[in-house]
């Protein structure tokens, strides 16, 4: 194919050239091509289909406002739907496939919906597909779900990866047109630091799209030989390819720079995108203007754009779009398309609105042919290829507005501007202000960076403007040309036409919220840029009020649509969460142990050995072995608090429900921890080491919020406690002997006698282990075994763990994991995780007596409340089949006999099930109400989701060693 | 947003943990007559203003200070930051 | 007396050969009358559906409806529009359950297209832990009449080969479904309300927002708006978001506070997803618009706020949950993020009740879950606007169960709101 429609000029590199495809078809482009302004040079207006009446469409503007011209681009893994052809930097290799179309662009069956345009009017929709019920579902739906969305994803993981950083400056300037960069070498000159962020791969804005010089050379020279300038500085950082998406809180601003998107594949080692977040101390939005259309019949042809973006593609581009050109305005600067494009050599033709002048109707099925004008009272039909229209500019007041601050209506230039300090520390400037000459927006821009000098306590350099046009913006408003049958679009993208805005009024969803909602007016993948304003105004001549009094819809990030890989950075994958490891976990890889995630732990869950094929013969082989001879198990990640001060006692007193200030020196106690509205969350041992210093131990899931809590009472409540706090969680590698031979297999390791005598139950001492290394040692059992915890300094967790196997052998030791620690917590009927649900008392766990009321505890008034102490609540069971070859599921729910299972009879609900292998059945801990008085009441144990009952037996939580002769022995 | 550690200087609050009202520093005396109205009025009501908002922050990934943030929940300025150590002190807590 | 005629799909055909100049105003734009017997402050789904249900189902006369802005802009107006019952305690599983039968019959009942859509929801389970809950909660909702599975790995898989089952640092394990969970269409459950309230009688008035509630000898005798004075009967509070200032024209502190739930949808995609999914080893939450759009969400921004717009941290915890669990959205784009201020209450559950005021009555607390339960919220309101007793299935959204130590706290956090 030629580049039938490339004319000479524009900044694109003739030198090169560049092959890429669309819809399989090869064509030819130049650097500095756009996918859009590519495909004009090739003739190609057609580029993609609308929503919902699936019209044919061409770009109608060459940025980021552009509603028309999405295609697929890249193919596989990195296919990205609904990309705007207008912003899509060309390379060598590009492919890019049209989209929302059956079976081809040109030829698209679902077409048809144009036709039955006239049903499908605003809101049918909720009008009908009511009757008879069911048909939505079965018909309606998924016939209207097939036609939905514009593009499509691969259904491959994004192979891709993103980045994220944070960057810190004096002052952030959105926009590097003329405003823009005469701001950042005002600022950059001043030494402030300086970021200067541009949605384009080029910098310059409009200077790159006009004829006009600055300074005596050519905008695009003048922009080039600014760039280079802040270029050389070391204070500015120049940001190209970043579109700043959103202004956040206390001068925050959220940034997306496309590191990689103008190449085939990023570079090795790249990221695709980077989200930035940039701390500012001042910015300055000169983000330009929009230009807008007005709406006559068939205004949406491939080969009508927006004047001004017309214009770019012959200036920057060198593309004419036609030859034959009408240009329809409403002001001046539509004008300048025509004096441009006439320059170029093309014939043109002008339709002024301010003279009475109208486009009413053009055709060209696939590509505008000819219009219809009228003007005074005649009306004319001639050919032409491409048609400009300008219903005046949109400053682009989004960012500005991200704080919900509403824009200002400015009557001169028939616009909304930005409200004055709608965001902290924001100043607009240039276009982005309703500047529109090239003068006023290096005036501007310069005003705003001096301002922004003053307030960060800089010096500004003297003013030093280029000369620069200066021209008049008259604008007359006009909004729409009526009297036709015909449609008229307003937003292009999602066919929202006249006759809708038109119909919302009829049916009073005249409030702007309710206009879009009702007729989807600016919620397609532009949001509104080019379309919204056009639609108020409409809606404002229909209802009579003012454009001001009619309002704005509310601006909210992103400025322009964010790919969500981009927004996850390298939080994906593996990489999700943080993975923390035990001590334990290189020596458990080894042995392939089979590991399980608790929080961001990975745990050991059990311990494979050979010939065992089923998870159930490692476990139970844990348990009977621990509870035969001995068993290790590292418990590294419950939560640890050092805690000392004069008054660590008494500040334990007031986090625990129960009392420690009197624990003596040298001893362990079992402690129990609520919440302040009396509900219990936490449990764990708290050693006394010293006369002022204990040891806290808590719940693996709760090791963070309780040490939060601790610093929250210590730092809130008892500022005057002498009681200092350190998390040693990390600090400590701690593991679990257990079994009738752990005092025999600890004692190989420490230097110290542990003998009963030395170290009873509950006890604790400051030990060496291995002849002479520091070590912690508790006399604790979570297993119901004789059993202690021991701690070393992390770095020897490897170490002991391999010490305390080979010390083991001759017991025939075994290390084992979380489930075998569950099965022996729960033959023992302790509470864990399941248990503390955050919604049961201490009473519902049979420890209601640990609540001393003595003191005052947090937790401890609100725990008396009515509700909580009801005779007839929950209370901790231990649960067994009466058949033991049934198996128990936890979060079955309890039922009498006979009962129906309605909630009504609902009595509780089953908290964790274990295998035992000690009684050879499934056993369980559950909240019953009752419970207490219900020992050896048979019941049912419901689980309906799988249609099972269990008839089972309630009996104690304690089902094994209950007196405790084991743990004491 | 940005919060201003009256030790540390300027830090994103992504960096804390918010808690709720500063008010929750005024725990009454669960030992006093009367507690368990005192207990639900302190833990339960709000003020939830629509404007100025003393609230309590923690530098969890930080220096694990406790603040007192003095923020405006319409627009999210913050006009002051103390450690709610000096907060607690200042409104007669002790031991 | 009032209306536009019935919708339907024979008027649509006949209205589109006629020019559609027969369709009427949706609802009228009455000039307040000086006294109502009910006062409604608050025109979101939930006031418009309380004085839809008090007119239609309990008869009552002289409704108006104050909202301060535009018809069903509160959080019925910014939502991820999800429907289920999926709760698991006593006080709630009923009173939801009782909304979704409300959203199954809506659409004839108020004759407006509310894409009621039942294309099921799915909780992702990810740790045994959390099995062994969904299967507690699966169990009550049977209990309770409503519909639960227990899926497995590979029946999700089947349902949605595309999530992460390869490389995900939290493995799914399996979902409780609910069938009859979905989506509505989310402005049209406001206009359809409100159609079906001003087709029967009921004022509603917009941009009249409430300066004060008046009271005399502890009897509520009407509001201060900037309309002017309104008398009333009895005044019915639904501005969840804004219960707290609204609240304090009588002094009444609440046991809420406001906070910002932030929302997102996607540039629209041709079909991938059916349902509706939540992530159960991140905040993440996500279905797809009819549209196209991906429409998901997440955590609350966690501070209190009323200025409706979030911050990054939030955005970007949801997108890294997003990608996490399906990590083909890498290449979608995030059209547009908005907030709404939530009511966080503190259980997490809503309130329903009598004020110590006579003739004062209050609705919030919704935290973000007010919008599945709209329909039931609009009716059990109307019914104690208009018996001064409970709904029956609303017994439990009382102000006195904080004191009483009733608490109806499904996730367990206690008196928090920003964890619920």
């Amino acid at each position: 194919m030629t580049q039938s429609n490339r004319i000479p000029g524009g900044q694109i590199d003739r030198s090169r050239s560049l092959s890429f495809t669309f819809d399989g078809v090869t064509y030819q482009g130049h650097p500095g091509d756009t996918l859009a302004s590519a495909l004009l040079a090739n003739g190609q207006r057609l580029m993609g289909r609308s929503f919902k009446y699936h019209r044919p469409r061409g770009p109608i503007s060459a940025g980021s406002e552009e509603p028309n011209a999405l295609v697929e681009l890249r193919g596989g893994a990195r296919r990205e739907p609904n990309t705007r052809a207008t912003v899509v930097e060309l390379f060598d290799g590009l492919s890019a496939e049209s989209q929302n179309r059956w079976p081809s662009l040109k030829f698209d069956a679902m077409a048809v919906n144009d036709r039955l345009s006239n049903f499908f009017t605003a809101g049918f929709y909720y009008k009908t597909f009511m009757w008879p019920k069911a048909f939505w579902e079965k018909l309606y739906e998924p016939i209207i779900r097939r036609a939905a969305g514009l593009g499509s994803l691969s259904r491959e993981e994004d192979p891709d990866q993103y980045d994220k950083g944070f960057l810190h400056c004096d002052l952030l300037i959105i926009g590097a047109g003329p405003a823009g960069l005469m701001a950042a070498l005002t600022a950059g000159r001043a030494g402030a630091r300086v970021i200067l962020a541009d949605e384009d791969f080029r910098m310059g804005g409009r200077l790159n799209a006009e004829t006009h010089e600055v300074g005596g050379l050519t905008g695009a020279d003048w922009a080039a030989q600014a760039v280079a300038e802040l270029r050389s500085m070391a204070n500015v950082r120049m940001m190209p390819r970043t579109t700043i998406i959103g202004a956040m809180d206390h001068g925050i601003y959220a940034a997306v720079e496309r590191v990689s998107d103008h190449l085939p594949v990023p570079l090795p080692g790249k990221p695709r995108q980077i989200l930035w977040r940039i701390y500012s101390h001042r910015a300055i939005l000169a983000g330009g203007a929009t230009e807008r259309p007005i709406a006559f019949e068939n205004n949406d042809r491939p080969g009508i754009l927006l004047a001004g973006s017309l214009r770019a593609y012959a200036n920057r581009w060198g593309v004419a779009v036609g030859r034959r050109v009408a240009v329809f305005t409403n002001n001046d600067d539509g004008l300048r398309t025509a004096s441009d494009l006439k320059a170029k050599g093309m014939e043109v033709r002008v339709i002024d609105a301010r003279k009475g002048e109208e486009v009413v109707d053009t055709a060209g099925r696939l590509g505008l042919s000819s219009v219809t004008i009228r003007s005074g009272g005649r009306t004319e039909t001639f050919a032409c290829e491409a048609l400009a229209v300008s219903g005046g500019w949109n400053p682009n007041v989004n960012i500005a507005s991200h704080h919900r601050g509403r824009p200002v209506w400015n009557d001169t230039i028939a616009a909304f501007v930005p409200g004055q300090g709608d965001i902290p520390g924001l100043e607009a400037a240039g276009a982005a202000a309703g500047r529109f000459s090239t003068r006023a927006a290096l005036e501007t821009g310069a005003a705003a960076a001096e301002g922004a000098l003053a307030d960060l306590g800089r010096s500004a350099p003297a003013r030093d403007l280029p000369t620069a046009e200066d021209g008049p913006y008259a604008i007359t408003p006009k909004w729409y040309v009526g009297g036709g049958k015909g449609r008229a679009w307003i937003d292009q993208q999602n066919d929202v036409t006249l006759k809708d805005v038109k119909l919302a009024h009829q049916e009073n969803y005249t409030s702007v919220e309710h206009l879009k909602r009702y007729t989807t007016l600016g919620m397609a993948t532009d949001q509104g840029k080019t379309g919204n304003v056009l639609g108020l105004a409409v809606m404002a001549s229909l209802t009579g009020k003012s454009i001001p009094q009619t309002g704005t819809t509310v601006y909210r990030p992103p400025y322009t649509p964010v790919a969500m890989g981009t927004l996850a950075g390298r939080s994906r994958g593996q990489e999700f969460k943080p993975k923390r490891l035990t001590p334990s976990h290189k020596w458990a890889s080894e042995q392939g142990a089979v590991f399980v995630e608790v929080g961001q732990w990975l745990r050991t869950q059990w311990l494979p050995r050979a010939g065992e094929t089923q998870w159930r013969e490692s476990v139970d082989r844990e348990v009977l072995a621990t509870r035969k001879s001995v068993g290790i198990c590292d418990v590294t990640t419950l939560g640890k608090i050092d805690i000392q001060g004069t008054d660590a006692g008494a500040f334990l007193d007031k986090v625990y429900a129960n009392t420690f200030s009197t624990l003596a020196v040298g001893k362990c106690r079992y402690g129990l921890m609520l919440r302040e509205d009396g509900i219990v969350y936490d449990d764990g041992t708290t050693a006394r080491l010293g006369q002022n210093e204990y040891v806290m131990t808590t719940t693996t899931a709760n090791a963070v919020l309780v040490f939060r809590n601790l610093e929250y009472a210590r730092q809130c409540l008892y500022p005057d406690m002498d009681v200092q706090l350190i998390s040693t969680t990390e600090a400590w590698a701690q593991f679990s002997v257990a079994g009738p031979n752990a005092r025999k297999l600890l004692q190989k390791l420490v230097d110290q006698d542990i003998s009963d005598a030395e170290l009873p139950y509950m006890g604790c001492r400051e030990i060496t282990v291995c002849g002479g290394l520091r070590a912690r040692i508790f006399r604790i059992s979570f297993s119901g075994e004789l059993a202690y915890e021991i701690a070393v300094p992390t770095r020897y967790g490897d170490a002991l763990i391999r010490e305390l196997v080979e010390q083991g052998r001759e017991f025939d030791a075994v290390v084992y994991g979380t489930e075998a620690l569950g099965v022996m917590r729960v033959e023992k009927g302790h509470v864990a995780g399941n248990e503390l649900n955050g919604q049961s008392t201490a009473l519902n766990m049979g420890l209601g007596k640990m609540v001393s009321k003595k003191k005052d505890s947090i937790g401890m008034v609100l725990s008396q409340r009515e509700g909580m102490n009801d005779p007839n609540g929950y209370r901790l069971v231990g649960v067994k089949p009466v058949d033991p070859a049934q198996k128990l599921t936890a979060g079955s729910h309890f039922l009498e006999k006979g009962a129906a299972p309605v909630i009504a009879n609902d009595l509780g609900w089953l908290t964790s099930v274990v295998h035992s292998p000690h009684l050879g059945c499934s056993i369980a801990l559950g909240y019953l109400k009752k419970g207490d008085e219900r020992r050896g009441q048979r019941l049912r144990s419901a689980n309906l989701l799988a249609g099972a009952e269990v008839e089972v037996e309630i009996v104690s939580p304690h089902f094994f060693d209950p007196e405790g002769e084991r743990l004491r022995g | 947003m940005i919060i201003n550690h009256p030790i540390l200087g300027p830090r994103d609050s992504q960096e804390f943990v918010y808690l709720g009202d500063a008010a929750l520093i005024d725990r009454p005396d669960g030992l006093a007559e009367g507690a368990l109205d005192t207990f639900h009025d302190y833990l339960y009501l709000r003020d939830n203003p629509a404007g100025l908002h003393r609230e309590l922050w923690y530098h969890e990934q930080g220096d694990r200070s406790w603040l007192v943030v003095t923020r405006n929940t319409l627009t999210h300025e913050i006009t002051q930051v103390e450690l709610a150590r000096d907060v607690a002190r200042a409104r007669g807590r002790s031991k | 007396m009032f209306g536009t005629g019935r919708y339907s799909g024979w008027r649509v055909v006949k209205e589109a050969l006629t020019g559609h100049k027969g369709w009427g105003p949706a609802w009228r734009d009455p000039e307040p009358q000086a006294a109502y017997d009910y006062i409604i402050i608050g025109g979101g789904g939930h006031g418009l559906a309380t004085a839809y249900y008090l007119a239609k189902e309990f008869r009552q006369a002289r409704i108006a409806v104050l909202e301060k802005g535009y018809l069903g802009g509160g959080n019925v107006g910014r939502n991820t529009t999800i429907i289920r019952s999926n709760y698991l305690l006593d006080g709630n599983e009923p009173f939801y359950e009782f909304s979704l039968k409300l959203w199954e019959g809506l659409e004839q009942d108020f004759n407006f297209n509310a894409m009621v859509s039942q294309r099921g929801i799915i909780n992702l389970i990810h740790t045994d832990a959390q099995r062994d809950a969904f299967t507690r909660r699966g169990n009550a909702m049977i209990l309770n009449g409503a519909d639960a599975e227990l899926l497995d790995r590979e029946q999700v898989r089947a349902m949605y080969p595309f999530l992460n089952f390869n490389n995900a640092r939290f493995p799914i394990k399996g979902a409780l479904m609910q069938r009859r969970g979905g989506t509505v269409r989310h402005d049209a459950v406001a206009w359809g309300y409100a159609r079906g309230a001003d087709s029967r009688g009921v004022d509603l008035i917009q941009n009249c927002e409430v300066t004060g509630i008046r009271t005399e000898h502890g009897r509520v005798t009407g509001v201060d708006t900037t309309r002017g004075f309104i008398g009333a009967k009895k005044v019915g509070v639904a501005v969840a978001g804004n219960s707290s200032r609204v609240m304090a024209h009588v002094g009444m502190r609440l046991p809420m506070e406001s906070h910002v739930l932030q929302a997102f949808v996607s540039e629209g995609l041709k079909p991938l997803i059916d349902g509706v999914m939540t992530y159960g080893a991140g905040h993440f939450y996500v279905s797809q618009s009819d549209k196209g759009g991906l429409v998901f969400g997440g955590d609350i921004d966690g501070y209190n706020t009323y200025a409706q717009r979030g911050n990054m941290p939030v955005v970007e915890d949801v997108a890294e949950g997003g990608m996490s669990l399906i990590p083909m959205i890498g290449r979608a784009r995030l059209l547009r993020t908005w907030g709404g201020i939530m009511d966080m209450s503190m259980d997490g559950s809503p309130i329903i009740d009598k004020t110590d005021i006579e003739g004062l009555y209050f609705n919030g607390g919704w935290c973000y879950g007010g919008f599945k339960a709209t329909p039931a919220s609009g009716w059990c309101f109307a019914h104690l606007l208009a018996t001064d007793r409970p709904h029956e299935t609303a017994t439990a959204y009382r102000f006195d169960r904080f004191r009483k130590g009733l608490m109806i706290d499904e996730k367990g956090q206690g008196a928090q709101p920003n964890l619920h």
